[in-house]
């Protein structure tokens, strides 16, 4: 069970069962749904930008998947949460990096907290994708809000 | 080997026969391999395997062109090949067309019924000619490929896509079937055995009910063929498909079996080389069944290979391989029924079903089922077993399903039950 206890470590089914940031955003200014066919897992993510534009104020998301994919949406929402849009970026960058590793090398700490965590799904080829869902999500979301989309919902 | 394959020993195969199967002696994570997985693909015996090499050591070349001694060779493999499969099936060589698999022979009937309706096939094609007013019925349980391309074709033609609504377990009726088949009924498609829940559908019944409103009937017959003896003339179905991988043969070849006139009626979807009687610039007219829709170059070895999968399966005796998963169907519904927190979908424990069982853990998604078994050597499916509108009614987005074949022991139905009683504990669900 050694091998099941690297891809399920604590922090990850934690974070599956807190799921911060699970809910739906008030007044977003971009919203992404984002499902993976082959298993069904779906997430809808919303972020809402502070006043200057360039940093995330809120973040919310509904979604019904796996505990990957679930905690994945919960670590995400924990480092993105107020943070400037380039760090975002940069987070995203790196977290699809080391989840192309296939378990080589090791995790950029420094950058991504805790979502180091999911380096050992990254050796599950059929479970990158659960990972990746909220994070490619969220990069849809901060591209439509740069190209300053219109808000999808106003109130 | 030299075993006697009709020897069962409380309705089971014996265990021996998995020395047939070299995919089977391996570890998957550190515990010896629990293959569980044999509703989606089936492992293939050394027979087989060594058929198709055989035929491309010895007897390849072009099938149905030109006149050389080595294409009457490579025909004739061919040919005997139908003829194996069709006597399987209870069917005339005539009436079995070879497919890419099982998807592409519902394919093959749908748009070709599609063409119909455009205006092709003249008047014998009259029957396959469906619009506005006439209805394709379905069932709520179809695999998508059962269901997609009736969608389309209704939608082609402006017929109504129906269907007979499912219960609460996934299983419906003859009663079910009368609610919703009517005097404006055309065809209805259903599957013979869920990929999901294992209910056994009532073929000869929707089959009478049918007829009697003119209506023709296909069935699906995917994981039907492979388990239990199966007779097409005597179901009375006028279509059926079913595919080579899930029964013991190889990939890329599938079967369409039709009733023979209907077959030369219907329009070929596919049309090219080698399935014509004459060509002009203008036009083109079409051989009987099965030439006519055997377009292009075909899967000679595969046919061949899938044949010998047919003759391991008549070995090993259709009614004993049947006996065997019926046995294992009991054990397997026995062993889950009882683990708490894990819910059995497909008919109540005492009723006939497959040997398949699809688990819902509530809590836990199926993928980390899965994984789980998955790290304990157990090999099984998750997801929506390409039936979303099923699960949907079930309430459910996704499950987690064993499924047994002729080399499965009842030892690997009782790890595959140990594993997930532990399920809950590992994720911290209910505890």
């Amino acid at each position: 069970m050694s091998d099941l206890s690297g891809l399920y470590q604590e922090l990850i089914l934690d974070h599956s069962r807190r799921r911060l940031g699970d809910g739906e955003l008030d007044d977003p200014h971009a919203t992404h749904h984002e499902l993976n066919p082959t298993c069904g897992d779906e997430i809808t993510m919303g972020i809402r930008l502070d006043a200057s534009g360039t940093a995330i104020e809120a973040i919310g998301w509904t979604g019904d998947g796996c505990s990957i994919s679930m905690a994945s949406a919960s670590a995400l929402t924990e480092l993105a949460a107020g943070a400037d849009l380039d760090r975002v970026r940069e987070l995203i960058d790196g977290f699809r990096t080391m989840m192309r590793s296939q378990g080589a090398g090791e995790a950029d700490e420094d950058l991504l907290g805790d979502a180091i965590a999911f380096h050992g799904v990254s050796k599950y080829v059929m479970r990158v994708k659960c990972a990746m869902l909220a994070w490619v999500a969220l990069e849809a979301c901060i591209a439509a809000a740069s190209a300053g989309a219109p808000r999808p919902s106003q109130p | 080997m030299t075993l006697d394959r009709t020897t069962v020993v409380d309705g089971l195969l014996p265990a021996e026969l998995r020395r047939d199967f070299p995919y089977l002696d391996q570890e998957l994570n550190g515990h010896p391999l629990a293959y569980l997985d044999s509703g989606a693909t089936a492992q293939r015996p050394v027979a087989v395997l060594d058929a198709e090499r055989a035929y491309l050591e010895h007897a390849n070349a072009a099938v149905h062109r030109g006149a050389s001694t080595l294409v009457g060779t490579s025909t004739t493999a061919f040919e005997e090949a139908r003829e194996t499969v069709a006597r399987f099936v209870g069917a005339r060589p005539r009436e079995i067309v070879w497919a890419s698999n099982a998807t592409d022979a519902i394919n093959m009937v749908a748009l070709g019924m599609a063409d119909a309706a455009a205006g092709l096939g003249g008047a014998e094609a009259e029957i396959f000619r469906l619009g506005p007013g006439d209805e394709i019925v379905v069932t709520e349980a179809e695999h998508h490929a059962d269901l997609i391309p009736w969608q389309r074709l209704a939608a082609k033609t402006g017929a109504t896509l129906r269907w007979i609504p499912v219960n609460d377990d996934g299983t419906w009726s003859i009663d079910d079937a009368a609610s919703v088949i009517g005097p404006r009924t055309r065809f209805v498609a259903f599957g013979h055995v869920s990929n999901v829940t294992g209910y056994l559908a009532p073929v000869t019944e929707v089959v009478e009910l049918a007829h009697r409103h003119g209506a023709l009937v296909m069935l699906d017959a995917c994981q039907s063929v492979p388990h239990r003896p199966t007779d097409f003339a005597e179901l009375g179905v006028d279509f059926a498909a079913f595919s080579a991988h899930k029964m013991l043969g190889p990939t890329g070849i599938g079967v369409l079996y039709g009733r023979a006139h209907l077959l030369d009626a219907l329009p070929p979807a596919r049309t090219g080389g080698s399935t014509i009687t004459t060509v002009t610039m203008e036009s083109a007219s079409f051989l009987p069944s099965p030439q006519r829709f055997e377009a292009g170059t075909q899967p000679v070895s595969q046919a061949v290979a899938l044949a010998e999968a047919v003759r391991y399966l008549d070995a090993l005796g259709m009614q004993n391989v049947h006996a065997h998963e019926t046995a294992l169907a009991e054990l397997l519904v026995e062993e889950t029924s009882r683990i708490a927190g894990v819910r059995l979908v497909g008919p109540p424990p005492g009723s006939p079903r497959a040997a398949l069982a699809s688990v819902d853990v509530p809590g836990v998604h199926a993928h980390d089922v899965g994984q789980f078994l998955d790290a304990q050597g157990i090999a099984v499916r998750v997801g929506h077993h390409c039936a979303q509108p099923l699960h949907r009614r079930l309430g459910l987005r996704a499950t987690t399903r064993a499924s047994a074949y002729v080399y499965t022991t009842a030892d690997e139905v009782r790890r595959f039950a140990a594993a997930l009683a532990e399920v809950r504990g590992f994720f911290g669900v209910g505890a």
